[in-house]
């Protein structure tokens, strides 16, 4: 299918007091229509900030966003609000993602209110449908968020989401608030939703093992930066990014007899504020050499489809 | 084996309600037993204040000589001032106009103070910066000063008192919702409500400010405790309302002198300013619980 939403070169910086903070620096990717990207990273390293840039809830600084062959990236407030019909986004603590004073009928029904698309015995119909739609009994349709359980409130947020019966959506980390148990359930939930629905996400996760099932490609972040990205079955089978390596390494293997060389990552996070002319990463690297050190890796295409951004991919890699 | 947990609270919301949600609310408020203390209360106050005459077999300014600082028997049930007048007659007119105005002075005060308080506190930065400095202007000067100032230019009367004093409890009600309002403003909901496209007057009306009533509600009943001892303190310096014309804090006011000597004078006035204060407190605690649905059943 073709592509239904490219990035160039996305930039958002944010101004602090100790100097400008890189939260989202360069960052470029496509989707095509009914694909999920992945975007793993740890905390603080932009990914968040990146879904909300791409949705233009937050306005990038610099770069492009194409969404259905439209540039999007700077349109007038009442396109903007046109957007919010084709893109949305699902948050990820269902806790407080729901307003507690409004029923699941008025959560859900909300999007369609802004809109006013519909008589209000159409939109309650539309709430039970979509109540249905994501497993949610029509018994709940005025319970409160706070009598339900979080993986009910998710399915709220879910629901909501997709009122408004939109193409694209971010997902914020959806299932990292949630239970192992309910986690799966959610994920399900949202597989199933992007097969009838031919919906494309975004899933931003620090869970490698979450993005990894739902991914067709991956895009690894590093405060701000993108490191790696490849198709999901690449990523898992021939990480090249250091950064990557000593991701996937850390996810535990369920098998005592299995023995697995480690690449522990040492040391902190580099402070996105201000950042160095160097590789972000070279602190933390245990391949890096001088030229790490004097300026910013450049982001290649490695093999076919598996884009690096290390000086070094070649000889750590041994290609 | 364990059950499924996802499964547990389900009992607790097992049930299909259909009701509008007013209903819903009074029933609840009803159910509250102090709550309903504090409607009582205040409704026993309205209804003899607006119904005086049905109280009383004596005008309100009807002096008699022979008649002054009598204490309380069956021809004056709270005894007489120092004009012979009966005193439960004139605490019972007395309260029409310390009602009215307190209500009205709080309704006014607060519903310009969330409009001013929420647009300071969602837009932030310039626009929060220039109406703080506004209002903190507004509080520098003494409030009771400022209501002089106020009522000396528009002249006395109910409603003029009213705004006078509404004026000077602006910038707390305004303060009170600004904060409020900048700690939902950054919840993720307000941001789930911008992301399915609610405009920003949309996002205020219905996510942010339905989430301020219990400050808001604790601040006007309070206020109005504070609003009859400001109007007290106009009339005593002649601005609020005029002699004869009773009013519960003039009425205090001029009983001062004797408050040595006969002390009906004093304690059936603060008798009732207090039950009004203490039935609007109750009545606005069972109100904001009541309009929460995180404390129904």
């Amino acid at each position: 299918m073709g592509e239904l939403l490219r990035a160039e070169h996305l930039k958002k910086y944010f101004k602090t007091p100790s100097g400008v903070l890189h939260a989202v620096d360069d960052i470029s990717f496509s989707i095509d229509s009914g694909d999920t990207l992945g975007v793993v990273g740890e905390s603080g390293c932009g990914k968040s900030t990146l879904g909300r840039v791409i949705l233009k809830l937050i306005e990038p600084t610099d770069g492009r966003i194409i969404f259905e062959g439209r540039d999007i990236t700077r349109v007038t407030d009442k396109e903007n609000i046109e957007l919010r019909r084709k893109m949305q986004i699902i948050f990820q603590d269902p806790y407080s993602s729901l307003n507690p004073r409004m029923s699941v009928m008025d959560l859900i029904a909300d999007p369609l209110k802004t809109f006013r698309l519909q008589s209000s015995a159409d939109r309650r119909k539309k709430v039970f449908e979509l109540m249905d739609m994501v497993g949610l009994s029509r018994r709940f349709a005025s319970s409160y968020p706070h009598e339900l359980d979080g993986g009910r409130r998710q399915r709220i947020g879910v629901a909501r989401a997709l009122a408004l019966e939109p193409t694209f959506i971010v997902c914020d980390e959806p299932v990292s608030a949630l239970d192992v148990s309910i986690q799966a359930q959610i994920l399900n939930l949202l597989q199933d939703l992007q097969e009838q629905q031919g919906l494309t996400y975004i899933f931003v996760t620090h869970d490698l093992s979450v993005v990894k099932h739902i991914s067709t490609d991956i895009l690894v972040m590093y405060t701000g930066i993108m490191v790696e990205k490849c198709e999901a079955k690449e990523l898992f089978a021939k990480p090249m990014h250091p950064y990557t390596k000593g991701l996937l390494s850390a996810i535990p293997v369920p098998n005592i007899d299995r023995v697995r060389e480690k690449v522990a990552l040492r040391g902190e996070l580099t402070s996105p504020v201000e950042p160095k002319p160097e590789c972000r990463f070279v602190a933390r690297c245990p391949f890096a050499t001088d030229i790490c050190r004097r300026e910013p890796p450049t982001y290649s295409e490695v093999l076919a489809g598996h884009f690096v951004s290390c000086h070094n991919v070649r000889e750590i890699n041994g290609l | 084996m364990k059950r499924n947990k996802s499964d547990a609270p389900s009992a607790l919301a097992d049930v299909t309600r259909k009701r509008g949600q007013w209903s819903d609310v009074l029933s609840r408020l009803f159910r509250n037993k102090i709550g309903l203390l504090g409607v009582i209360i205040v409704l026993l106050l309205v209804v003899l204040t607006v119904f005086a005459p049905l109280f009383t077999r004596y005008p309100y300014d009807a002096q008699s000589f022979p008649d002054r600082f009598k204490l309380p028997d069956a021809s004056h049930i709270m005894g007489t001032d120092n004009f012979g007048r009966d005193l439960w007659t004139r605490l019972l007119y007395g309260g029409r106009i310390s009602l009215l105005i307190a209500i009205l002075a709080s309704v006014i005060s607060n519903f310009i103070g969330v409009f001013i308080g929420s647009v300071s506190g969602y837009f932030g930065s310039k626009t929060d910066t220039v109406i703080m400095r506004a209002l903190d202007i507004l509080m520098a000067i003494p409030p009771l000063l400022l209501a002089i100032a106020i009522s000396s230019s528009l002249g006395s009367g109910p409603v003029n008192t009213a705004l006078a004093i509404s004026l000077s409890g602006i910038p707390y009600s305004a303060r009170i919702i600004r904060s409020t309002v900048m700690s939902i403003k950054d919840s993720e909901f307000v941001e789930a409500a911008r992301a399915t496209g609610s405009r920003h007057l949309r996002v205020i009306f219905r996510h942010i400010l339905p989430n301020t009533i219990a400050p808001l509600i604790v601040g006007a009943t309070l206020g109005i405790g504070a609003n009859i001892m400001a109007i007290s303190g106009l009339s005593f310096i002649g601005l609020g309302v005029h002699p004869p014309i009773p009013e519960w804090g003039s009425i205090l006011a001029d009983g001062r002198a004797y408050i040595r000597d006969f002390w009906p004078i004093i304690v059936f006035p603060s008798i009732f300013i207090m039950l009004t204060i203490l039935g609007f407190n109750l009545f606005g605690d069972a109100l904001r619980d009541a309009l929460d649905p995180r404390l129904k059943d």
